[in-house]
């Protein structure tokens, strides 16, 4: 039997010209519209902070000229460049880690904090900031106590993904064992629980200094970052955002379920380590250099759906990754809190703003399980 | 299109789990068949004889304890996870929860074995989903959300996504499960119509003993021991293969009829008179509340399902159904009385409560319909 005769292809079927179109043009326009409110939050957050700097003098700056006040070159290149370049990063690396562990467990509630892999991450940060502390607590050198080297963030990085890889293998090895996402997010909780009762220990034998680096990171921020440390992040989260939207088709099958996606000849297996492995990376290492940032990752996979009434990955994905530079963009300014020399907690800002976020869309949706695409 | 070769057969295939350090549990062994373009296959068997492992085995989701399997000529293990998508796609029971996305965008998916990495279709995978979609009748679906859809036509899209990905095998495990009746014959009846007009085998597993009996072209019976019966639904009803399989307490499959009973003692006999449909549902109605009935001109023997084993009992009493202008009425003799009423209703409730006993409020329900 000749597979060509099979009359799949039968001509004769009119092809409705809307639905040829691939893209059609409106989620189109919506992403150009997602990239320019991101590209306007990056200008934002260079202007504005402690002091003011009008956006011709940035542009200017940016461009490499100068500016009339030489200090706001210093705080444009010196200080809000890297932190606005961190913050549009770190946005874009975490939304799209919650986006693929909302897929992949098939749970709206799932992302990287819900899951552990930021507890894990803290954990591996702990065991390299209070052991060092715990070391020189029981009369070891003091040199340890010295700044953080490149090498030095390159351990920090290596030690949080090493945490949070850790958690996710973990939680998948249970999760192929279990049916319920409730398991996993049970699961998530305790390791989370676990987590912080070992830091309590660490921090019990560790000395002051240590301890206060170690809550200092555990608030969150963008502003820590040099561009010595970005020349490893960057190229790390660039690479993780990369090999996410790779999985763009993946992810659409995986909508349907594993037993489809098997179905439809997906390597399943590999797939979800594929899918584990740049989730981890992404989450990993924002925890490493910016701390535990919550919300952002499980809030705007959600905004995005609502916004764009799609679960396709070919549009969720760079829409998250747009939306979520903005709002970390957003909640950096926020927290900077503008004209004033204070700043607030990164995470405090996040919660403040995403709790309401996931309360909105579960509550406006009749169904939770409508509420979340797969 | 047809031709005579096999797109699927097993050889001594053994179904079941392994465990382990244990031995496997068997559920199915020593299984020979095969599936050919264009026909229905219907698999039938009472739960947890195996049905759906041995759709899983099929499918590749399982392995298989022993035996082989080709599909299209080639081992199906040796096929690699696109190829085997090209060839043979599934239907499963699990609700699919894709959230927001269109019929057009469900049945795309199919595509998958067939596009390139980021998914994108050709002008070619478009008219095939189109296609797809034209195929179950679902085209006005196209739009709409599936969280949006009844299940129904959620099932349609699903059967439209299964037939996006060309395959020569469709497996579909127990499409009819959470339709209502009038979907399941829909769904029964395109099913049956796409095996013939693609050369696709459809093989797909259900409790709707009726649909299929009706409608597929073979049946495999597979019983609780792991025996797999297969043949046309007509020789496995008449060389009673069928009450074999699904003999169980207190149920009785009546062959003339194609449809089960429980088993009861009849509590009286009647006669019945008529003809057409009236006649037909007078029966129902008289045999559901557990009397044998016989109908005018027949001998007694063998119209009854209560008649089957136990010698006939002496005849009750005559129902005799007269049609007129202005409807039906239900006339009963029984023991030397008279009665009339104008709904089933009312009869079977006055020979429920015993005939003379709740013969007043019988009168009064008949009084009561006739006048509603």
């Amino acid at each position: 039997m000749n597979r060509e005769n099979v009359p799949f292809a039968s001509s004769g079927i009119r092809v409705h010209p809307s639905l040829t179109r691939g893209f059609s043009l409106a989620p189109g326009l919506l992403l150009a519209g997602l990239a320019l409110v991101a590209l306007a939050a990056f200008m934002l957050s260079l202007a504005v902070g402690s002091v003011r700097i009008p956006l011709d003098e940035i542009v200017s700056v940016l461009l490499g000229g100068e500016a009339s006040k030489q200090a706001w070159a210093t705080i444009v290149l010196k200080f809000r460049l890297p932190k606005a370049l961190t913050a549009m990063l770190a946005g874009a690396a975490l939304s799209v880690s919650g986006l693929q562990m909302q897929t992949l467990f098939r749970n709206p509630l799932a992302g990287p904090f819900v899951l552990g892999i930021s507890s894990g991450a803290s954990l591996g940060v702990a065991l390299t900031v209070l052991l060092a502390g715990v070391a020189v607590g029981l009369g070891g050198s003091t040199t340890l106590l010295a700044g953080i080297s490149l090498a030095g963030d390159a351990s920090l990085a290596l030690s949080a993904i090493a945490g949070s890889g850790l958690v996710l293998l973990l939680v998948m090895s249970v999760a192929r064992r279990v049916q319920s996402g409730m398991t996993l997010l049970i699961l998530g909780l305790m390791f989370g629980y676990t987590t912080s009762a070992l830091v309590s220990v660490l921090i019990y034998f560790s000395v002051v200094e240590r301890i206060q680096a170690y809550i200092s990171w555990t608030f969150g921020s963008f502003g820590g970052v040099t561009w010595r440390q970005l020349q490893v992040m960057a190229p790390a989260i660039v690479l993780g955002l990369a090999g996410g939207h790779l999985l763009m088709k993946p992810l659409n099958a995986l909508l349907l379920g594993e037993t489809y996606a098997l179905s439809l000849g997906l390597n399943v297996r590999r797939v979800r380590l594929a899918i584990i492995g740049t989730s981890a990376v992404l989450a990993g290492v924002v925890t490493a250099f910016c701390g535990p940032i919550g919300f952002l990752g499980i809030a705007v996979p959600h905004l995005c759906r609502s916004l764009l009434h799609t679960s396709d990955h070919r549009l969720l994905l760079p829409a998250v990754s747009f939306m979520g530079a903005t709002l970390a963009l957003g909640a950096d300014i926020v927290a900077g809190l503008p004209g004033s020399q204070l700043t607030l907690p990164l995470n405090a800002v996040t919660a403040l703003l995403g709790a309401p976020v996931v309360i909105w869309v579960i509550l406006r949706q009749r169904n939770l399980r409508q509420a979340f695409a797969g | 299109m047809m031709t005579n070769g096999t797109v699927l057969r097993t050889k001594d295939l053994s179904i079941g789990y392994r465990r382990a350090r244990k031995a496997p549990v068997v559920i199915a062994g020593d299984l020979n068949f095969s599936l050919r373009p264009g026909e229905l296959v219907c698999l039938l068997g009472p739960n947890g004889a195996g049905k759906s492992t041995l759709m899983r085995t099929l499918a590749r989701l399982q392995p298989s304890l022993s035996g082989k399997i080709w599909l299209d000529e080639r081992p199906l293990d040796e096929l690699r996870p696109g190829q085997l998508a090209r060839r043979l796609s599934i239907v499963l029971t699990d609700r699919v929860d894709v959230g927001a996305m269109s019929g057009y965008g469900l049945v795309s998916l199919g595509r998958h074995p067939y596009t390139g990495w980021t998914g994108t279709m050709s002008e070619q995978d478009q008219q095939i989903v189109q296609w797809a979609l034209h195929a179950v009748r679902a085209k006005d679906l196209s739009d709409r959300l599936t969280v949006e859809m009844s299940d129904g036509e959620r099932q349609k899209v699903l059967i439209a996504r299964a037939l996006a990905q060309q395959p020569r095998v469709m497996l579909l495990d127990e499409p009819t499960a959470f339709l209502d009746l009038p979907r399941r014959v829909e769904v029964m009846d395109l099913l049956r119509r796409l095996a013939s007009e693609n050369s696709q085998a459809i093989l797909l597993s259900t409790h709707d003993l009726d649909l299929a009996l009706r409608n597929a072209d073979r049946l495999w019976l597979l019983s609780a021991g792991g025996d797999l019966l297969d043949g046309a639904p007509e020789d496995l009803i008449l060389n009673g293969a069928f009450e074999r399989v699904f003999s169980a307490e207190g149920v009785t499959f009546d062959r003339e009829r194609g449809s089960f009973h429980t088993r009861q003692e009849a509590c009286g006999r009647l006669r019945l008179e008529g003809d057409g449909v009236a006649a037909f549902w007078t029966r129902r109605a008289l045999e559901r509340i557990g009397y044998a009935v016989e109908r005018a001109g027949e001998n007694g023997q063998s119209s009854s399902f209560a008649s089957n084993d136990n010698p006939p009992q002496p005849v009750n009493g005559a129902v005799t159904v007269r049609k007129h202008d202005a409807g039906l009425t239900y006339m009963l003799d029984i023991e030397g009385r008279e009665e009339r009423f104008a709904t089933l209703n009312a009869l079977t409730t006055y020979l429920r409560r015993g005939g003379a006993g709740g013969e007043s409020d019988a009168k009064v329900d008949e009084d009561l319909y006739a006048r509603g």
